[in-house]
């Protein structure tokens, strides 16, 4: 059994749903072109995730296996209407901004993945520390990513200029490419290779051993 | 007219590629795609399930929901719209649930051949996502039905060409702590750079 701080801290860096889990990379990608919404969208992630994961763990006696994920779904996308409906209402820009990507996170494979692996076999109190602390590893790896997207393709942060543009009369020529959709994969896939460079139990089995090149002694 | 159509559907299919420019069902696209043959089945079954419901969806937006929609029930200002989110994901997960009996029943070597991948693509965002565009844009019927299958068959496309790349990969030496998933991020980023290049294209 684990202890509550293990399942809070855990998926932060040891065990991160983006860069060992593969869960929950679609949004990911598309919404860390500036800091705000991705700000935004972690704390929506963070709300649905906790409570989520609360709901599903407060009724997971009482439901049939056999109709659990529509039961799961119906809790969720109730969630996400809370928070779309919210949004809509506070923020409306950062809403339309954020466009379908608030309703997605219905099909954020975190929440439906924590739901289902954790909080149909704890109780509600551990789920929410397992759901808060999942979505926590999420927001690490976004805020993360959206810190090099912003400043790099665009000079600001959260709408502050910190590098001056050349077009704006400073010194820093715009790197587009940041700004467009490749470059998320290009850093994730980067963040993977440091986390892992750190943390040596998270590299993969290769398929294949490349034999060494001995054919160069028989030249000689 | 039909002009109009093939201009949406190349357009969903190349230039708004649902994986690669909206990033969307990219756990599946990334979990799945080791083998080019898995990689075709869970295409397919893609194509088939958005090519139902996005128009399914569009019925039920246009009829039920939408603002007004309800006045032949007499109900002129009635307005639904957010139980939206609820209902787009209900129709999806049963319309798969159908899908999964019907093919089992009439189709069985496509449903031998999908095996797993059906109950797996309720979750995946792609087909959500294209719902969402669709009321977003506004489509109707007629080209609602075309978007689904174009971006079904963009979808299907773009996991078809990871699992080609990934299939070469496995035997090149590849760093580390890059193995695995952190190349695969990688070739997924580079591929969807190639994929911009029909972004100028103005249909």
């Amino acid at each position: 059994m684990a202890t509550p701080k293990e399942v809070l801290v855990d998926p932060i860096f040891n065990n991160n749903p983006i860069a060992l889990q593969v869960l929950g990379i679609c949004s990911a990608l598309a919404v860390t072109v500036n800091m705000s919404t991705t700000l935004v969208m972690c704390a929506a992630v963070i709300f649905v995730t906790t409570l989520s994961n609360v709901a599903v763990s407060a009724v997971r006696n009482r439901v049939p296996t056999n109709i659990r994920i529509i039961v799961q779904m119906t809790i969720i996308a109730s969630l996400v209407i809370v928070v779309d409906q919210v949004l809509q209402a506070v923020a409306y820009d950062i809403s339309k901004s954020l466009s379908v990507f608030v309703g997605l996170i219905i099909t954020n494979c975190i929440v439906m993945g924590r739901a289902e692996a954790f909080a149909m076999q704890n109780g509600p109190w551990l789920s929410a520390l397992d759901g808060f602390g999942t979505a926590l590893g999420y927001s690490v790896m976004l805020v993360g990513v959206a810190l090099v997207r912003e400043p790099l393709g665009s000079g600001s942060l959260m709408g502050f200029e910190i590098l001056p543009r050349v077009t704006d009369g400073g010194w820093y020529p715009a790197n587009g490419m940041m700004l467009l959709a490749p470059s998320a994969f290009f850093i994730i896939g980067l963040f993977i290779w440091a986390i892992r460079a750190w943390k040596k139990d998270q590299v993969e089995e290769a398929d294949y051993e490349i034999a060494p090149n001995l054919q160069y002694r028989e030249v000689m | 007219m039909l002009e109009h159509y093939l201009g949406l559907f190349i357009r969903a299919v190349f230039i708004e590629n649902m994986a690669l420019t909206f990033f969307l069902g990219m756990c599946t696209f990334i979990a799945i795609s080791k083998k080019i043959s898995t990689a075709i089945g869970l295409g397919i079954a893609v194509v088939v399930v958005l090519g139902i419901t996005v128009p399914i969806n569009n019925l039920i937006f246009n009829n039920l929901l939408r603002e007004g929609a309800l006045a032949w029930a007499g109900f002129p200002d009635v307005d639904l719209s957010f139980l939206g989110l609820l209902s787009y994901i209900g129709v999806i997960a049963a319309m798969v649930q159908i899908l999964e009996m019907f093919l089992d029943r009439f189709v069985p070597f496509l449903y031998n051949a999908l095996g797993v991948f059906l109950p797996l693509i309720t979750v995946n965002c792609a087909i959500l996502g294209a719902s969402l565009f669709m009321i977003e844009r506004d489509y109707t019927f007629m080209e609602s039905t075309v978007f689904g299958l174009g971006a079904g068959v963009g979808w299907a496309l773009a996991i078809t060409a990871l699992a080609g790349v990934r299939e070469k990969l496995k035997y090149s030496d590849v760093p580390e702590g890059l193995r695995g998933l952190g190349i695969t991020f990688i070739s997924v980023g580079l591929i969807s750079l190639c994929f911009m290049s029909f972004g100028g294209i103005d249909i």
